[in-house]
């Protein structure tokens, strides 16, 4: 009887937690009653989430509202129409089921938002030709059903290093701290030091980036003692940051030195600390794809494809611009957001650009320079054409000069 | 440079404190013969339970009361399922660690959503109580001062606990009847020894005290909550294998958390020693960090196959230790 009982209680222990882990691994959205289909539409979109779609912040919480946004703007109702399976791991199995399950639910476009979900999503779409797969970081694709998306956060990044290239001037301190969580190993976050840097150089061409890897993407004690060593070790006095949560933010609050966040306006965490942060708008693309998803599947991937834009989509940007920002920060910030959007230049072009003045008077030069990584040498002629896509995308594995990494 | 060394000795302390709560609550669990393989969970169910109170009365004592009481619970549950119930003691542990993580999330993400959102530090009077405490002299003398004499109060009650418990173990005779149970339980039994009580209240204690240390881990982190990173993070674990690594003796557990302390700043700090001091410690840079994060359970290995070779029947694990105590079997 007590063998009984103890096994009973266990059993509905473990239960309970199987319930609460996944806090909500529920197939259907946010209403959970949709599949009545009489929204004014049949059309089902589709999501399958690396973290809980009750997150509220961070990766997942940004995609998740880019998707809720964009169905609110094609007239879609998220609460019927959006049909999620969350709390997902890179792990093709389950990916497949995931994606089983919403082809059962009728969805007509499913995305994708980890980079590991890459080849479950490539062979579940040779399976359902009539749904239309759209994977996120990812780099596969087929002509029919299935498209990749990412955007260049590198040019937010180099708009948040002018804001902290303006810092280090005015503080008279040439050190500026990046916590990363990888290096040179991932294109994404090499071209995004890469980016900032850069950024940090126009303003301040003496400038040093230290950056230190901390070799994970989730744990909240590294990226707070990796800050720390940047602070008190390496004397930076703002410190940038590519990694999940805030702690590098809210160390340089308690230090009294200065910061850009990511993915967020972390000015809530930091508020004596945060100067601006490069964020995702992901309705932007996702409100583009739904609507020809809609409209035209068939031409999907003549019309969408693998889609890779920037400022120019209203993709990325930075957030507004906190009080800590030194004053000719808007302006250049202007300045260098209109060359990106309009075209007229790049960040990782022979092209550098200058910013000089007063604020009211902030002017930018144009000189052509060879773009240089930090061993000499040269990656683009001076005067040359932008790296590649390809090459920002997948496999830039170097730092430009003025970057050192700690660690 | 000596700003290196300081903050060096002073990351050992502050950031691996709770592997010492983790250890002495899980030493006092297993000297009562029982193994708690829920940690983990009893340490995040105390970290969320206590951070919570504690923010809405904007009171440290009432986050370590509550944490304290809420981790004690899961404590009595253990005690409810592995000493009445008889239930597999792993099993039931790494259930509660399964329950006690997601306990943690299921609260975190819910109250992040609500309109109130999640309770922030920043700013707070819980925050004030926390910080650490100038010590008048002593906080100034110089290296050592700041170092090891300016921390927060749950530091200081953490190594006074593992004082406390090797004298409560070595001194005093509930201390003795406590360890009898841990080796013999039937024959402590047969001397009048309230077997299961003993081991309820020293299994809610040891809990207990578990809860204290995943509060700290909280408070250090500045109290944010993150949907897929628990303040935890693992830090159960390595304190179960401090348990075998301080030979279930509480005061080599100071000196346990301290080596194993050293090699988890090590791993953060060896570019900035090697930065600091190119010239004797430039050499550190040279080798993987992941080669840093993994040399505590090298040496915990090591510990373990010495100690396994050398000193036989001196080993401080308790001889029923994992084994449910049947009266009937006597």
């Amino acid at each position: 009887m007590k063998k009984l009982l103890s096994m009973l209680v266990t059993a509905a222990l473990a239960l309970t937690s199987v319930f609460a882990l996944a806090g909500c691994n529920s197939t259907a959205g946010e209403g959970g009653k949709g599949g009545n289909g009489k929204s004014g539409s049949d059309f089902k979109v589709g999501a399958i989430y690396i973290n809980s779609q009750n997150d509220t912040s961070g990766y997942t919480y940004a995609h998740h509202h880019g998707i809720t946004e964009a169905m609110k703007k094609v007239g879609l109702d998220p609460a019927k129409d959006l049909f999620i399976v969350d709390n997902v791991p890179e792990d093709d199995e389950k990916v497949k089921q995931a994606i089983d399950q919403l082809a059962g639910n009728g969805c007509n476009i499913i995305f994708g938002i980890s980079f590991g979900y890459l080849n479950a999503m490539d062979e579940k779409a040779k399976e359902y030709t009539d749904i239309i797969f759209s994977h996120a970081t990812g780099y596969l694709s087929n002509d029919k059903n299935f498209n990749n998306y990412f955007g260049r956060i590198y040019q937010a990044r180099y708009l948040a290093g002018i804001a902290a290239g303006y810092k280090s001037l005015a503080l008279k301190n040439n050190n500026i701290g990046y916590v990363s969580a990888w290096g040179t190993e991932y294109a994404e976050t090499c071209s995004g030091i890469n980016g900032f840097a850069l950024g940090v150089l126009s303003v301040n061409p003496d400038a040093k980036i230290n950056v230190y890897e901390i070799s994970t993407w989730g744990d909240q004690e590294l990226e707070r003692q990796a800050a720390e060593t940047l602070i008190d070790t390496y004397g930076c006095c703002v410190i940038a940051q590519h990694c999940d949560s805030a702690q590098p933010q809210i160390v340089a609050n308690e230090k009294g030195v200065f910061g850009c966040g990511y993915n967020s306006d972390m000015t809530k965490e930091a508020p004596k600390a945060h100067l601006a942060a490069p964020i995702w708008n992901w309705d932007a693309y996702y409100a583009t794809a739904i609507k020809a998803a809609m409209e035209d599947p068939a031409n999907f991937m003549t019309k969408v494809g693998n889609y890779y834009e920037g400022l120019n989509a209203g993709l990325v940007d930075v957030s507004a611009l906190s009080e800590n920002c030194e004053p000719q920060t808007k302006e250049a910030i202007e300045i260098a957001k209109k060359m990106m959007v309009s075209g007229e230049w790049d960040v990782f072009s022979g092209v550098k650009l200058s910013f000089s003045g007063e604020a009211g008077s902030v002017a930018v030069a144009k000189t052509d320079a060879a773009l240089v990584d930090n061993t000499g040498k040269e990656i683009v002629v001076a005067g040359g054409k932008s790296v590649d896509d390809g090459v920002i995308q997948g496999s830039m594995n170097y730092y430009v000069q003025g970057v050192t990494q700690v660690n | 440079m000596l700003d290196v060394l300081t903050l060096f000795l002073f990351n050992i302390i502050v950031y691996n404190i709770p592997l010492l709560y983790g250890t002495t609550g899980e030493i006092m669990i297993e000297k009562s013969g029982s193994l708690n393989l829920g940690v983990e969970g009893t340490m995040a169910i105390g970290a969320v339970a206590g951070y919570l109170a504690g923010a809405k009365c904007d009171s440290l004592l009432v986050a370590c009361l509550v944490s304290f009481i809420a981790s004690g619970l899961v404590g009595l549950l253990f005690s409810f399922l592995t000493v009445t119930l008889q239930a597999n003691q792993n099993v039931t542990g790494l259930t509660i660690t399964t329950f006690g993580v997601a306990f943690y999330y299921f609260i975190g993400n819910a109250l992040s959503n609500s309109k109130g959102g999640w309770p922030t530090l920043s700013g707070t009077g819980l925050d004030a109580q926390s910080q650490a405490i100038h010590i008048p002299f002593i906080s100034d003398i110089p290296f050592v001062g700041k170092a090891l004499f300016s921390h927060g109060i749950l530091v200081y009650v953490g190594i006074l606990i593992a004082i406390l418990m090797w004298f409560y173990f070595n001194k005093t005779v509930p201390g003795l009847k406590l360890r009898s149970i841990g080796e013999n339980p039937a024959a402590a039994d047969s001397l009048g020894v309230n077997v299961a009580f003993y081991k309820y209240t020293h299994i809610i204690v040891g809990s207990g005290i578990m809860g204290l240390g995943g509060l700290y881990m909280g408070l250090n982190m500045g109290g944010t909550f993150e949907g897929s990173n628990c303040w935890i993070n693992g830090y159960g674990w390595i304190s179960i294998a401090l348990v075998i690594f301080a030979n279930w003796s509480p005061a080599k557990a100071i000196l346990g958390t301290l080596i194993f302390g050293f090699f988890n700043t090590l791993r953060v700090q060896n570019a900035a020693l090697a930065y600091t001091f190119p010239n004797t410690l430039g050499w550190l840079t040279k080798i993987p960090s992941h080669f840093f994060s993994a040399l505590p359970f090298i040496i915990t290995l090591i510990v373990l196959i010495t100690s396994s070779l050398t000193s036989k029947g001196k080993s401080g694990e308790p001889q029923a230790i994992g084994r449910n105590y049947y009266r009937e079997d006597r």
